[in-house]
């Protein structure tokens, strides 16, 4: 059984509330990282109450949430989560910020984003994974894409920033498929 | 125009912070000690707070944003040593009609009238019309407060209602005067268009 | 001492909350009426719900809020609701007024207009307020004329504050001073 939490430049692992915290503090206050990674208006909580909401949330049975550190320097450069919409229809939600700017468009991300399909897929035995993303990042288009992702739907003007209305894509992979493409690797 | 680069929370000499809950209950119970100050930014009578009754009021802000999606609150902080200087919010929010409240205040003197003030409120309207994509917003200033009505003045709101003698201070009676801006005014004035 | 709680068609009574609130989700039904009431959007709630409201309304809001019922002199019916909210009671002794005739066939009848004298005369002779605020809807000039017939002054305006039907609408405010009224009751 090899190491599903170690990729060849992350590795995801859980950090305590108070380490994640700090670290949303300093990440929170770059806005174009936020407007990049979440529909919600970006706001400043306090330390302590993003405290308070990972411990709640890390009491939900159906929220997994991992902080991702890089292999070399072993730097904390954001998080990802499954959330399981459905234990029945064994579908989750995945969502992942890298807070660190310089560590985007360098293949953290979309590996990170890989560890966790394989988590949902091998030791969850989920059946799928889903995941928003807005028009106005293509960065995070490409990387779903190596991932695997396929795009299944766009909503209009599902939100607006800046007075100007943008599209969300949402896009899903299947268990069946990430199977046949690991085989054929 | 969709801008997503430029950050929603820095100026060049202050920026907005969270609240910090170790070191700002004791600088704020030291402005409310300030009844000057406090005159400016209460309507209500001046109280002066105990730290430890402000860390409670901020608790308070916290679980209100959280729980009623209608105010968003912001410390204000010096670029330079990060120091608090004020605060800035969003507030009464009426999402059906797109309206809101707007909040404002420098704490210390010595920040005052050296532009702070103008540069918070700038980021404050950029987050309401860009972020909280608000209709109109509303300012309420007591007639006294001059600082307030030339700022406000200053950002092309439009002086809308004059509550007559609304307020008793100094045994004098003042106008309450309400302030708003659209955000399409505030879009052309920018040449956001 | 008269009996300043008494008009010349209406009289200012106590809330039941439980009759009222047994009004209120019949009057809810009239969407018109909860327009011209509440900014917010309109929308309909049980019975219970709006009993347990003014139940708790009239808990948190006292001593600061007076609130009354409206009921016609010639057989005490229920016809509407009114209250007065005292902002700034320790020196400006301002306030907040609002009323409502539930059923439209009691519309335009001068049941609101008389309401609000009445409410005016308890606000300068009892409470000793300076003055008395209120807001309405611009879509909604049976009111506004009724208040001008009070007393009222034009204070202003919040702009393009409220958005039904697809439109903007303004949000008026008015204000009578004590000695406005004073004035007017020579």
């Amino acid at each position: 059984m090899k190491d599903i939490y170690r990729g060849s430049l992350v590795r995801l692992c859980i950090e305590s509330p108070e380490v994640m915290a700090k670290a949303f503090v300093k990440w929170d206050r770059d806005t174009e990282q936020h407007r990049l990674a979440d529909s919600d208006p970006a706001q400043l909580w306090s330390e302590k109450k993003i405290k308070e909401f990972i411990e709640k949330d890390s009491d939900k049975p159906q929220a997994f949430r991992f902080a991702i550190r890089t292999l070399t320097e072993d730097k904390l450069i954001g998080g990802v989560g499954l959330w399981v919409a459905s234990w029945t229809h064994a579908d989750t939600w995945l969502g992942i910020s890298i807070g660190e700017r310089d560590h985007w468009g360098k293949g953290y991300g979309s590996e990170a984003v890989a560890l966790a399909v394989q988590y949902a897929f091998i030791e969850l035995n989920l059946r799928r994974v889903t995941l928003g993303l807005h028009a106005y990042n293509p960065r995070a288009l490409k990387a779903y894409e190596k991932v695997g992702f396929k795009m299944e739907g766009r909503v209009r003007c599902e939100g607006q920033r800046d007075g100007v209305r943008y599209d969300c894509f949402y896009m899903g992979i299947l268990r069946d498929e990430w199977l046949a493409a690991r085989e054929a690797a | 125009m969709l801008d997503i680069q430029t950050q929603l929370f820095e100026a060049k000499d202050v920026r907005f912070g969270p609240i910090d809950h170790e070191t700002h209950p004791e600088i704020e119970s030291r402005w409310t000690h300030d009844a000057e100050f406090m005159r400016l930014m209460e309507l209500k009578p001046v109280r002066p707070l105990s730290p430890a009754q402000v860390k409670k009021q901020y608790e308070s802000i916290e679980k209100d944003m959280e729980e009623g999606k209608n105010l968003f609150y912001f410390t204000i902080r010096a670029v330079t040593d990060d120091r608090l200087m004020g605060k800035a919010a969003v507030e009464w929010i009426d999402w059906t009609n797109g309206n809101g409240f707007l909040r404002l205040g420098i704490g210390a003197e010595a920040d005052r009238r050296v532009g702070y003030g103008s540069q918070a409120l700038a980021l404050l309207l950029r987050y309401a019309f860009g972020e909280l994509n608000l209709y109109r917003v509303t300012a309420v200033v007591p007639a006294y407060n001059d600082g307030a009505l030339r700022l406000f003045q200053k950002f092309g709101f439009v002086e809308e209602i004059r509550r007559r003698q609304a307020l008793n201070r100094d045994g004098q009676l003042w106008d309450l005067v309400s302030f708003g801006l659209l955000q399409s005014e505030w879009r052309e004035q920018n040449g956001r268009g | 001492m008269k009996d300043i709680l008494k008009g010349e068609h209406v009289r200012l009574g106590a809330v039941d909350h439980e009759e009222l609130g047994r009004a209120y989700a019949v009057w809810n039904k009239d969407s018109e009426l909860t327009r011209y009431l509440d900014a917010r959007m309109v929308s309909l709630h049980s019975t219970k719900r709006i009993s347990n409201f003014f139940e708790k309304e009239m808990e948190d809001l006292a001593p600061a809020s007076h609130y009354f019922t409206i009921r016609a002199l010639e057989d005490n019916r229920l016809l509407g609701d009114i209250n007065l909210d005292v902002i700034n009671d320790w020196g400006s002794r301002d306030s907040f007024v609002g009323l409502g005739i539930g059923d439209r066939r009691d519309w335009g009848k001068g049941y609101g207009t008389d309401a609000m004298k009445v409410m005016l005369r308890f606000a300068f002779t009892e409470i000793n307020l300076r003055r008395v605020t209120l807001t309405v809807f611009e879509y909604n000039p049976r009111a506004i004329r009724s208040y001008e017939k009070v007393g009222f002054q034009h204070e202003g305006r919040l702009r393009s504050a409220l958005l039904r039907d697809g439109k903007r609408w303004d949000m008026l405010y008015m204000g009578i001073l004590h000695e406005d009224w004073m004035k007017l009751h020579q």
